[in-house]
C-alpha cells in the first residue's frame, strides 16, 4: 500500500484518532475502577444505602 | 424494555453491564473490517492516497453533530420529562462528543493542508465546527463548576438546547455560504456521488464509530450512576453524628 507524497498527513491522522480513542477507553476504564474502589471502601466502613443494597449490586 | 423501565438506574446498570462486552466486541470487529477496507480502497484520481483520511474524518464529523443531538434529546428529558437518567446521559456524552469534534477538526486540517494548501480557513463550515467544539468544552466546564447536580443539569440542558441551533448551521453551511469545504457528497438529494469503492468503507467506518460511541457512552453512563451513588453515600457519612470522647 503506497501512500504517496502525503503519507505523513495520512499516518498522522490515523495515529491521532487511534491515540484519542485509546485515551477515551483507558480514561473510562480507570474512572470505573476508581469509583468502584471508593464505593467498596465506603461500604466496608459501614456506610450503606437507604435501600440496604450494595451500590454496585445489579439486582 | 421501555424507557420508563430503564428509568430505574439499577435496571439500567444491569442491562449496560450485560451488553457492554458484546457491543465492545462488535465495535472491534467492525473497526477491523472498516480499517482493512479503508487500507485497500483505491486512490482517488484527484486526491491520490489522501482520500484515506476521509474514512476517519467523516465518521468523526458526523458523530460530533450526532452526539450533540443525543445530548439535546437528553436535555429535553431533563427539562420536560425529568427522566432520572437524562442528565446522566447528557453529562456522560459531552467528553466523548468533544473528543470526536476535536478529531474531526484535526483530521480535517491534516486533509486540508495537502488538498487546499492550508491547515485552516475561517470559512463557515470550519468555524461552526470550532464553535461546536468550544460549546462542548463550555458544557463540561459548567457541569464541573456548579456543585449542585440538579442545578447543573438544568443549566446544562438549557445551554445544550440553545446550542443545538448550531447543528443545522454546520450541516447547511456549505450550501448557504461560499466555503472552501466541499458540499455534501454522501447524504444529499439524488443519492451519494461517491463511488462504491469509497462509499462502502466509509459507511462501515461510520457504523463502527457509531458503535464505538454507544459502547463508550454506556460505560461512561455506568460510571456516572456509580459516582452519584458514591456522592450520596459520602453525604450520608458526613451527616452521621460524630461520637464525642
Amino acid at each position: 500500500m503506497a501512500l504517496g507524497p502525503y503519507a505523513s498527513f495520512i499516518v498522522t491522522s490515523y495515529a491521532l484518532v487511534a491515540a484519542v480513542v485509546l485515551i477515551l477507553i483507558v480514561w473510562i476504564a480507570i474512572d470505573h475502577r476508581r469509583v468502584r474502589a471508593r464505593l467498596h471502601e465506603l461500604e466496608s466502613s459501614g456506610v450503606a444505602r437507604r435501600s440496604g443494597r450494595g451500590a454496585t449490586d445489579l439486582t | 424494555m421501555t424507557l420508563t423501565e430503564l428509568a430505574n438506574p439499577t435496571r439500567f446498570l444491569s442491562l449496560a453491564t450485560r451488553i457492554l462486552p458484546w457491543l465492545a466486541m462488535a465495535t472491534g470487529i467492525l473497526l477491523a473490517i472498516g480499517l482493512y477496507q479503508s487500507a485497500m480502497a483505491p486512490d482517488d484520481y484527484q486526491q491520490g492516497a489522501t482520500v484515506k483520511i476521509m474514512f476517519i474524518h467523516v465518521p468523526n464529523a458526523w458523530l460530533s453533530m450526532f452526539v450533540w443531538g443525543v445530548m439535546s434529546v437528553a436535555s429535553l428529558g431533563t427539562l420536560v420529562w425529568r427522566h432520572p437518567l437524562a442528565d446522566v446521559a447528557a453529562k456522560s456524552a459531552a467528553p466523548i462528543g468533544a473528543a470526536f469534534t476535536f478529531l474531526a477538526l484535526v483530521t480535517g486540517s491534516l486533509w486540508g493542508r495537502p488538498m487546499w494548501g492550508t491547515y485552516w480557513e475561517w470559512d463557515a463550515r470550519l468555524t461552526s465546527v470550532l464553535i461546536l467544539f468550544l460549546m462542548y468544552l463550555g458544557l463540561i466546564a459548567l457541569w464541573r463548576a456548579v456543585e449542585d447536580p440538579s442545578r447543573a443539569a438544568r443549566a446544562a440542558a438549557v445551554l445544550t438546547l440553545v446550542g443545538a441551533i448550531n447543528i443545522p448551521i454546520i450541516k447547511f453551511s456549505v450550501d448557504w455560504w461560499n466555503t472552501l469545504h466541499q458540499p455534501a457528497s454522501v447524504m444529499k438529494m439524488g443519492g451519494s456521488s461517491l463511488d462504491k469503492s469509497f462509499l462502502i468503507p466509509l459507511l462501515v467506518m461510520a457504523v463502527a464509530f457509531s458503535l464505538l460511541f454507544i459502547t463508550l457512552h454506556l460505560a461512561a453512563m455506568r460510571n456516572e450512576i456509580l459516582r452519584r451513588r458514591l456522592r450520596a453515600l459520602q453525604m450520608l457519612q458526613a451527616s452521621k453524628p460524630v461520637a464525642l470522647p
